[in-house]
């Protein structure tokens, strides 16, 4: 039986106004906020590999009181069961905390595949899987936008930035997936309901083994410095066309100097 | 002066297009040191073009089947060469693999991820945006090693050339479990046209393409400028083009500094992905697209008139 961890995250809605918190140099999330779209499909794919040769997922999620509700959509989704590591002491990680923080949950549990997004709306920095997979002495099969599993290898196509190439990695594996991985399913009702009583298992900063000395903003490798808001873009010209536009914007980008 | 190691993108066997800004960056916090990863005996014959580059040191790590295999030969050569020359930073490029080898590595080494980097000053302070460029921000490592990651067309000028000594670096011992590369399908058709990251100008087309069969007009006006093609997710999303085109919070970042919009409302999600492009052309029938909030030159119209006359308008200029 594949035992399977998908990784999920709630992030600012990147349909809204997102906002970094001057004072505290991190992202606000006391606005919208929903589970990052490609979790959602992390989610899927744990849930076809599951359907398709048996197994269990687990979602796991890290952050706030509210970042229990990207475990509980997944858990809606049809995932197994839930982890969610808490701890005020985590709160400004940066990604190797992260990663420390999230091997440190995932490590001793035997799982044969972790699936990630490939990168996060809001950080976008699109390391966790990799670092994850360095921590846990994994190999990582990353980028995917498509993936099977069989005989104990996963494999698929993984995006790069002239085409893809094709991967094959023997399992246990930290996979990450890109946006064309799959539709992910809507949770029905019935999902909604049963989700209520799954398990979410709940790990803090002791559970984990993570010294407070080595946790969260005051602790990071990377600080963030200065964060300051871009003045917005003004409008320039806007012309229509009265039949000479596609003239006017030749001589408008030959004085620019850009043709 | 400490060195400071540069990951070297290989394309087609050769340094990529990458490797003078690399160490352009490397140059501005130390002595840049290349750090190669090919066939046994081929990164060595590397190191002359290194060095008019600015490589002072070419760490070459020899690995059999090193195309074949994904991530992790890099990781070892940079922290093998990391133990020798006990760098201040390590500069890595912004393609997929690249940016994994130096994740991994700031986990081995211990030390800083800092990703998405447009630029360096001399203290190693970054500058990033967040947000789609809605924000600027400027961010450091506070402890162990700097694992810097440059965007593509971020850092101006050159190193001055070095010497370009090769050490040879021993990576057989490495353990770490490895992915197989068992095909490389990366396009050869769309080689002439710059790629999606790296351009000068980006044109992008939208859903006012109407079809995929109309989207080939988009495609006629990048080829026509010399510009790598881009899509919004719409375009992607209806089947006009390769997926890989998307320009946006979920596809490629880019900031040529012309950019034209093609058929594009300008969806915040869009927005996110192109807004600091330096001049931003936008081409759409609807006055009310968000597009043209933030446009140097917008144009209210048919784009299937307006293109047309636009390229021929160009090659005019460019036969007189």
């Amino acid at each position: 039986m594949m035992k399977i961890a998908v990784l999920v995250k709630e992030v600012p809605d990147t349909w809204s106004d997102r906002r970094i918190d001057p004072a505290t140099k991190r992202v606000d999330r006391s606005g919208d906020v929903v589970i990052d779209e490609i979790n959602e499909k992390a989610v899927e794919v744990a849930l076809q590999t599951k359907e398709s040769g048996g197994g269990e997922v687990t979602a796991v999620t890290m952050g706030p009181k509210n970042a229990l509700d990207a475990v509980r959509k997944a858990l809606a989704m049809g995932a197994d069961a839930g982890i969610h590591i808490i701890d005020d002491a985590l709160g400004g990680s940066d990604a190797v905390q992260t990663s420390a923080a999230l091997a440190a949950a995932l490590g001793s549990r035997g799982f044969d595949l972790i699936i990630a997004g490939n990168e996060s709306t809001d950080g976008r920095t699109a390391s966790i899987p990799a670092m994850l997979a360095e921590r846990l002495g994994m190999a990582q099969a990353t980028f995917l936008r498509t993936l099977s599993v069989a005989d104990g290898a996963v494999s698929g196509e993984r995006m790069t930035e002239d085409g893809h190439v094709e991967i094959t990695a023997t399992l246990p594996a930290v996979v990450s997936v890109t946006e064309q991985i799959a539709e992910a399913r809507f949770p029905n009702f019935k999902g909604i309901m049963a989700a209520k009583k799954k398990p979410v298992e709940v790990l803090t900063l002791s559970d984990l083994g993570i010294d407070a000395g080595d946790a969260g903003g005051a602790n990071s490798w990377s600080v963030v410095d200065t964060v300051t808001v871009k003045p917005p873009r003004e409008g320039g010209t806007v012309i229509k066309d009265d039949g000479t536009a596609g003239q006017q914007l030749a001589d408008y980008l030959a004085s620019a100097k850009l043709i | 002066m400490s060195q400071v190691l540069v990951l070297v993108e290989l394309t087609d066997g050769k340094p990529a297009d990458s490797t003078r800004e690399l160490l352009a960056a490397a140059a501005m916090l130390g002595e840049p040191a290349a750090v190669v990863v090919a066939e046994p005996g081929v990164a060595k014959a590397l190191a002359a073009d290194l060095a008019k580059l600015g490589a002072a040191t070419v760490y070459a790590a020899g690995v059999a089947g090193a195309d074949a295999l994904l991530v992790t030969p890099q990781v070892a050569a940079l922290a093998a060469a990391a133990s020798t020359a006990g760098p201040t930073a390590v500069i890595v490029g912004s393609t997929p693999d690249s940016r994994e080898a130096g994740a991994r590595l700031a986990v081995r080494l211990g030390g800083a991820y800092l990703s998405d980097v447009l630029a360096i000053d001399a203290n190693g302070t970054v500058t990033q945006t967040a947000f789609g460029g809605s924000y600027n921000v400027t961010a450091s490592a506070a402890k162990g090693v700097a694992v810097i990651s440059i965007r593509s067309n971020s850092i101006d000028g050159a190193a001055a050339a070095a010497s370009g000594t090769v050490v040879d670096l021993d990576v057989s011992s490495d353990s770490a479990p490895t992915t197989a590369i068992t095909a490389r399908h990366e396009a050869v058709a769309a080689a002439e046209r710059p790629a999606l990251k790296a351009a000068n100008i980006v044109v992008s087309g939208g859903r006012g393409l109407g079809s995929k069969e109309k989207f080939v007009l988009v495609e006629e006006l990048a080829d026509s400028l010399g510009a790598a093609l881009g899509a919004s997710r719409a375009a992607v999303d209806a089947g006009y083009c390769e997926h890989n085109l998307q320009v946006g919070q979920t596809g490629t970042t880019v900031s040529p500094n012309l950019y034209i919009a093609v058929g594009i409302s300008g969806a915040i999600q869009h927005l996110a992905g192109m807004q600091s492009s330096k001049t931003i052309v936008a081409i759409n029938k609807d006055e009310n697209s968000p597009i043209f909030d933030i446009a140097d030159f917008g144009i209210v119209g048919d784009l299937f008139t307006v293109v047309p006359q636009f390229m021929e308008a160009v090659k005019a200029r460019k036969t007189s």
